[in-house]
């Protein structure tokens, strides 16, 4: 340790110790950061979790050990659905998201005329803050004076309920969620695609592939990581959705609870009943699922390199 | 030692670059600062205490940092805030029949019983007793109450003549007539509209629960949602909706979804506060502000019983450090001299001799005073369950309206509310 000390130049207690400990001295802010930011926050969540906290959180609460989770996990009326409409909204947003977006990244990848104002069109959704989208798009599906509707009109379909039907409001969320986000599965695509190097697909050319061939055992497979990385962003981020679904419908999610997933539940546990407790230990389990989600990507990522 | 203070001095600096990105700041006050920290809701009450607030400040040398926020963002930054215990918020504009008990409970509200007897000038005797009542909690008063609000009939005149109606319908039989007749007689419009919100819409339909002899709980404090007539309000409530109601109508509207459709001329009846009304008598808002009526809450088997409650108050922090200040802030804010500014401008107070004084309120359509002053006389003092978990509880009895706006079985979706129900009040009672 004192072989890689400088030379001290003052004389002053702090000099010397922060010379000897020079890794502590550095990383410090960082971890003064990650214990302010996240260890606490999670660690005071986790002890609200076996607590019936509610009304105040400064109010006297009671240990109850694992009560709390015993009941959430029992509750099929709010809990479950919840994880259910946690599960499919992500799911069918990554899905579609994924498989646009690599079809836009491959369109977008050779050079073409107007390419700059093709690129920024695309990417314009993105920029755009959720809850302005949201506002956005309640407009535009609203059943009675939205422009979908009058779309749809013109093509002889009839008006659908959208956001305001009990069967298609998540259905409808997903398809704002899909419009807003993948554009940024584009851009991480495309970004991948323009590191590939040509060779491979030259030598694929002068064999004779197909274009699909090409697509299905070159690009693809030199992709893979690029794409897990963009499933990892964006499957944590979807999980977690809540300005979209909450601009859209509110709290609740609805009147019927049609778009209340577990973020959405969370907040309404504890920002509408109060309920400290209860809401800690829905959103542990959340934490826990997204944990989960989250190794089964990256272990499998490392076992194939 | 060295070593310690060290480390300590160190992870104070982490800390400190940490913090400060969270921004906020707000470290300037001490006992009695000179400046108030004042957070109010989106109203039209606050607009007019606004233009109002450097007449205040030069009488008073002191300065008010105001915080303006909608009804949500409002409910959900005193969480957060009063949770965490914070001084940097003096006084609050809150809604006492919303939050009103839970605060209390958690011991928010700074009693200012003293304050309110100490100042004669001020006279608190002045203020009518329901929404006083609203305003104690324990027998302690913890606010002020601003702003008095009742259920009325919005309708529009000009649909109703086509039909060939000469008068506002008097009764829920003959508005439920009226709506289909001038729905028949206007194509494209809805004969009625109202919110559809399961939480939003608890309030407005309290009228039609209480007109039809209905109750939230009983007077042993059973739930009683469930009744026979408590089944025919929510039956006709969302029925008129479900039948005569826009086309698609979303689950989801509270008031400005609602108001919309209304002031956008695609509806002929509506049943609203009547706080609201400057939203369809003002052109700039309203595209049937010529046309638009107002008739008192129609009479149903238990007679006309729309809500009359205080639906804003003021109230002080109990973390405050600025108590004495802020009192003084509530003291002008609520004087006779304002209230009646504010009444004049269309919003009505808590005061018996604003409410008394015929001046006050000539600025007012004659037929909504007509409507609001029969809604003082035979309302109810609350809108809403009166509970510690509020939202909740709304939640569980507005379900049935849902129900019935969507088509479904409300008498049974009633029979799981007055179960649900009746176990949050056990609860509460424990």
């Amino acid at each position: 340790m004192s072989a890689d000390a400088l030379p001290v130049t003052g004389t002053s207690g702090f000099s010397r110790w922060a010379n000897t400990h020079r890794k502590w001295l550095f990383a410090s802010p960082a971890m003064a950061f990650v214990v302010v930011l996240i260890i606490f926050p999670v660690a005071w969540t986790l002890y609200l979790s076996l607590t019936d906290a509610e009304g105040s959180v400064r109010s006297e609460k009671e240990f109850v050990g694992a009560q709390n989770y015993l009941d959430v996990l029992a509750d099929t009326a709010r809990f479950w659905p919840a994880v259910w409409r946690t599960v499919q909204f992500t799911g069918v947003v990554l899905i579609v998201e994924v498989v646009l977006g690599m079809a836009i990244a491959l369109l977008l990848w050779r050079p073409f005329r107007g390419e700059k104002w093709v690129r920024v069109a695309i990417l314009m959704p993105l920029v755009a803050t959720p809850v302005a989208v949201g506002m956005m798009w309640r407009l535009i599906f609203d059943p009675n004076i939205g422009i979908a509707n009058q779309v749809l009109g013109w093509f002889g379909i009839p008006e659908q309920p959208w956001l305001a039907g009990p069967n298609s409001a998540l259905w409808t969320t997903m398809l704002i969620d899909i419009w807003q986000w993948t554009p940024m599965v584009v851009l991480i695509l495309l970004a991948g695609l323009t590191s590939l190097s040509d060779e491979p697909q030259e030598a694929a050319l002068i064999d004779g592939a197909s274009g699909w061939q090409r697509f299905r055992y070159i690009t693809l497979p030199l992709m893979k990581s690029t794409i897990i990385v963009a499933v990892l962003l964006r499957g944590i981020d979807a999980l977690k959705t809540f300005d979209i679904l909450y601009a859209t419908k509110g709290k609740g999610g609805g009147s019927y609870h049609e778009v209340e997933t577990l973020n959405v539940y969370a907040y309404g546990l504890s920002f509408d009943y109060n309920e400290y407790g209860t809401s800690s230990t829905v959103l542990i389990l959340f934490f826990l699922i997204i944990i989960g989600s989250m190794w089964a990507l990256t272990s499998r990522r490392k076992a194939d390199y | 030692m060295l070593r310690r203070t060290a480390i300590g001095s160190t992870l104070a600096l982490a800390a400190a670059l940490s913090l400060s990105a969270c921004g906020g700041g707000g470290d300037d006050e001490g006992t009695g600062s000179k400046t108030i920290q004042v957070t109010l809701a989106n109203h039209v009450w606050t607009e007019n205490i606004k233009a109002a607030l450097p007449e205040f400040e030069k009488a008073t040398g002191l300065k008010v940092e105001l915080t303006q926020l909608g009804e949500d963002q409002l409910s959900d930054q005193y969480n957060v805030k009063l949770n965490a215990g914070t001084s940097d918020l003096d006084v609050m504009m809150y809604r006492p029949l919303q939050e009103g008990k839970l605060f209390g409970k958690n011991g928010y509200l700074s009693d200012i019983t003293e304050d309110t007897k100490g100042a004669s000038d001020w006279n608190w005797s002045d203020f009518q007793s329901g929404p006083v009542e609203a305003t104690t909690y324990d027998k302690k008063v913890v606010g002020v109450p601003l702003i008095t609000e009742t259920e009325v009939l919005y309708y529009r005149k000009d649909l109703l003549a086509k039909a060939g109606y000469t008068a506002p319908p008097k009764t829920l039989d003959e508005l439920k007539e009226a709506a289909a007749k001038v729905q028949a007689a206007n194509p494209g419009v809805a004969g009625f509209v109202a919110r559809t919100g399961k939480t939003a819409a608890v309030t407005q339909f309290s009228g039609f629960l209480y007109s039809f002899g209905g109750k939230w709980a009983d007077d042993s404090g059973k739930a009683a949602v469930n009744s026979a007539e408590a089944k025919q309000a929510y039956a006709y409530y969302g029925g008129l909706i479900h039948d005569h109601g826009p086309k698609n109508v979303s689950t989801d509207m509270s008031w400005p979804e609602a108001m919309a459709i209304f002031t956008q001329g695609q509806a002929a009846f509506y049943t609203e506060a009547s706080s609201l009304y400057k939203n369809a008598t003002d052109p700039a808002k309203s595209k049937v502000a010529e046309t638009v009526g107002f008739a008192p809450f129609p009479e149903g088997p238990a007679g006309s019983k729309p809500y009359n409650v205080p639906s804003w108050a003021l109230g002080i922090n109990e973390a405050s450090e600025n108590k004495a200040n802020a009192w003084k802030f509530i003291e002008w804010a609520t004087s006779k001299e304002q209230t009646l500014a504010n009444q004049k401008a269309g919003v009505p107070g808590a005061r018996t001799s604003v409410a008394n004084d015929a001046d006050a309120t000539s600025t007012y359509p004659k037929d909504l005073v007509e409507a609001a002053k029969a809604g003082a006389e035979n309302g109810v003092g609350f809108d809403r369950p009166q509970v510690v978990k509020v939202p909740e509880a709304r939640e569980l009895v507005g379900q049935p309206i849902v129900d019935a706006i969507t088509g479904k079985d409300s008498a049974a979706a009633a029979d799981k509310a007055a179960e649900a129900f009746q176990a949050l009040l056990d609860d509460e009672n424990k």
